[in-house]
């Protein structure tokens, strides 16, 4: 299965989002995903990035970007202005987890998170024979990993449920982007959950 | 510096004489607006950027006189082939504002009711004024919309002012440490500025022109104040530190600091060439200026008029014009769903370094107007 742009998580997310809503997509990097959404889905969109040649690069790309620290809040951002706030592979590598959770929810009619499943079979094992894991979604090893966070599916419920968040949808990838259906938190590699606060 | 300079370029001038109605209440019968054109405008004359100067700026913003090479424009390295404001792509105008002295009608004109400089009496001119003159001088240039009106710190509140009051005639506006009004300490070093100039005894009422005199002094002293300001504390501790001119304290009040000697020479020089009205004039537009006074105070309402597609820049250690306050104009533009990007670049110029010749800096600009559909 060939996934876009190499990244199953973006597929899943698209076919979450309606042609003519706003995504703000936080630590965006290039560009990539929201020119995608841009060009496939005819979103509007803008990103939040952290860094100088990041910025450049978006701002090459076509795409509305603002420069800023997620660690400190999305304070620009008018509540609910946007329809969905997606975070993609990123949460892992976020130091105040329900602080960005919370300002997504607020900015975001839906947040959308994607982060590598700590507990994936293949993960435990590395663990298991004596090293930390190294996949296709944690491709670092342990000295240079930008991840400062460490859990799993029914870590991330069960925060999710602690602060009241619903999950409207869930959906678990294995190493190769096809969809796990069951015993997802041992054969997940990647999940992607759309979420949303109870009204 | 990549790509080139623009080379050789010459002034034009334009006169008007339909009145123009200021904000301040006052009225120019006419006037005369000097301005600077830099690459060619296309047929369907969609490739134009306006170019708006800052307090003490005039319309050469590129190149250099054919019989002065050393006059080069105030903002040459970013206009030019293959530079961010491409001339082989875009056609540049730079002009000086009303109430200027480099040209423009401003308090050094002679005032058409009296046959002497206008001088004080010259009345108070307003961003918004200078957008109502740039505007005619589109129209006289054939211009409806502009691909981008540009600017960094008046400039970029020039800028901010077109999309509200002329949204359907400016694609994309680029606004450079700048901010969506005045703090109160802007205002009040402003004020300092200005009362070293009307305090001056050469002063007059600011009717000087006739005593064959200058508020030298002043000028002096508004400059001075103005440019510590301008820079960054690490840069002038770089710069200069605590060097002594002549190794050993002198124990009196003459010049023993580089910085002293620094600052006093560019006050000096500037005082040799501007004129003490028109840098009152203008930092008086500076204060007055807050469009969101015209919904009490609500900017989300005034960027509500916009149409215009925003790069809004500030730098880290301009703390005359703060990141934060470029991230208030941010705000209100993201309110509103607009098109905006922001970047916030790390340079050490303090608010100066918007005319600074930086990579990463000039390749945000580059990469967001070459975006820019023609």
């Amino acid at each position: 299965m060939t996934h876009t742009l190499g990244r199953p998580d973006f597929d899943v997310i698209a076919g979450w989002i309606e042609p003519g809503h706003r995504v703000l997509d936080l630590g965006c990097g290039d560009g990539t995903l929201l020119r995608h959404l841009i060009d496939t889905r005819g979103v509007q969109g803008w990103g939040v990035e952290i860094d100088d040649a990041n910025i450049l690069a978006a701002i090459r790309n076509g795409i509305n970007v603002i420069q800023g620290n997620l660690e400190r809040g999305l304070d620009v951002f008018a509540d609910q202005a946007v329809d969905h706030v997606v975070l993609s592979r990123t949460l892992q590598t976020v130091r105040h987890t329900e602080g960005i959770l919370r300002e997504m929810l607020r900015v975001g009619r839906e947040a959308v998170v994607s982060f590598p499943n700590f507990a994936y079979w293949k993960n435990l094992r590395s663990v298991l024979d004596g090293r930390m894991p190294v996949s296709e979604d944690l491709p670092y090893q342990w000295y240079d990993s930008p991840n400062v966070r460490f859990f799993t599916l029914l870590d991330f419920e069960a925060l999710c449920a602690q602060m009241g968040l619903i999950v409207r949808e869930r959906s678990v990838l294995d190493e190769a982007g096809n969809p796990v259906e069951n015993e997802v938190n041992f054969l997940g590699s990647l999940a992607v959950y759309r979420l949303t606060r109870a009204r | 510096m990549s790509g080139q300079s623009v080379g050789v370029v010459h002034s034009q001038h334009a006169h008007f004489d339909q009145p123009l109605h200021l904000r301040s209440g006052g009225v120019l019968p006419a006037y005369d607006l000097v301005y600077e054109t830099y690459g060619s405008l296309n047929a369907s004359k969609s490739n134009a950027i306006l170019v708006c100067h800052a307090l003490s700026g005039h319309h050469h913003v590129a190149g250099h006189y054919a019989e002065q090479p050393e006059n080069i424009g105030w903002w040459d390295n970013i206009v030019g082939p293959g530079r961010p404001l491409d001339t082989d792509r875009f056609f540049i105008v730079g002009l000086n504002n009303l109430g200027g002295c480099h040209g423009s009608t401003g308090p050094s004109s002679l005032n058409p009711a009296t046959g002497k400089p206008w001088g004080a009496d010259f009345p108070i001119v307003a961003v918004n004024d200078w957008v109502h003159a740039q505007a005619r001088l589109a129209d006289l240039l054939g211009i409806d919309s502009w691909a981008a009106v540009m600017g960094g710190s008046l400039g970029g509140m020039q800028a901010l002012r077109w999309t509200i009051t002329y949204p359907e005639r400016v694609r994309h506006a680029i606004v450079i440490a700048a901010a969506p009004k005045l703090s109160a300490q802007n205002i009040a070093f402003n004020d300092v500025a200005r009362q070293a100039i009307l305090t001056d005894p050469d002063f007059h009422g600011g009717h000087y022109y006739e005593h064959n005199t200058r508020p030298l002094r002043g000028l002096r002293l508004a400059r001075m104040l103005g440019h510590i300001t301008y820079l960054s504390d690490d840069q002038m501790g770089e710069k200069f530190g605590r060097e002594l001119r002549n190794g050993s304290f002198s124990f009196d009040f003459d010049v023993e600091f580089e910085v002293e000697s620094y600052l006093r020479y560019q006050g000096d020089k500037f005082a040799g060439y501007f004129d003490a009205n028109t840098y009152l004039l203008m930092t008086k537009a500076l204060d007055y200026f807050d469009p969101s006074r015209e919904n009490n105070g609500d900017l989300k309402a005034t960027m509500a008029r916009t149409k215009a597609g925003f790069l809004i820049a500030s730098f880290t250690t301009d703390w005359r014009f703060t990141p934060a306050r470029s991230k208030e104009i941010v705000a209100a533009l993201l309110a509103n769903g607009r098109n905006v990007s922001y970047a916030e670049i790390d340079l050490n110029f303090g608010h100066d370094s918007f005319l600074m010749d930086d990579a990463h800096y000039h390749g945000v600009v580059d990469a967001y107007l070459r975006n820019i559909k023609l």
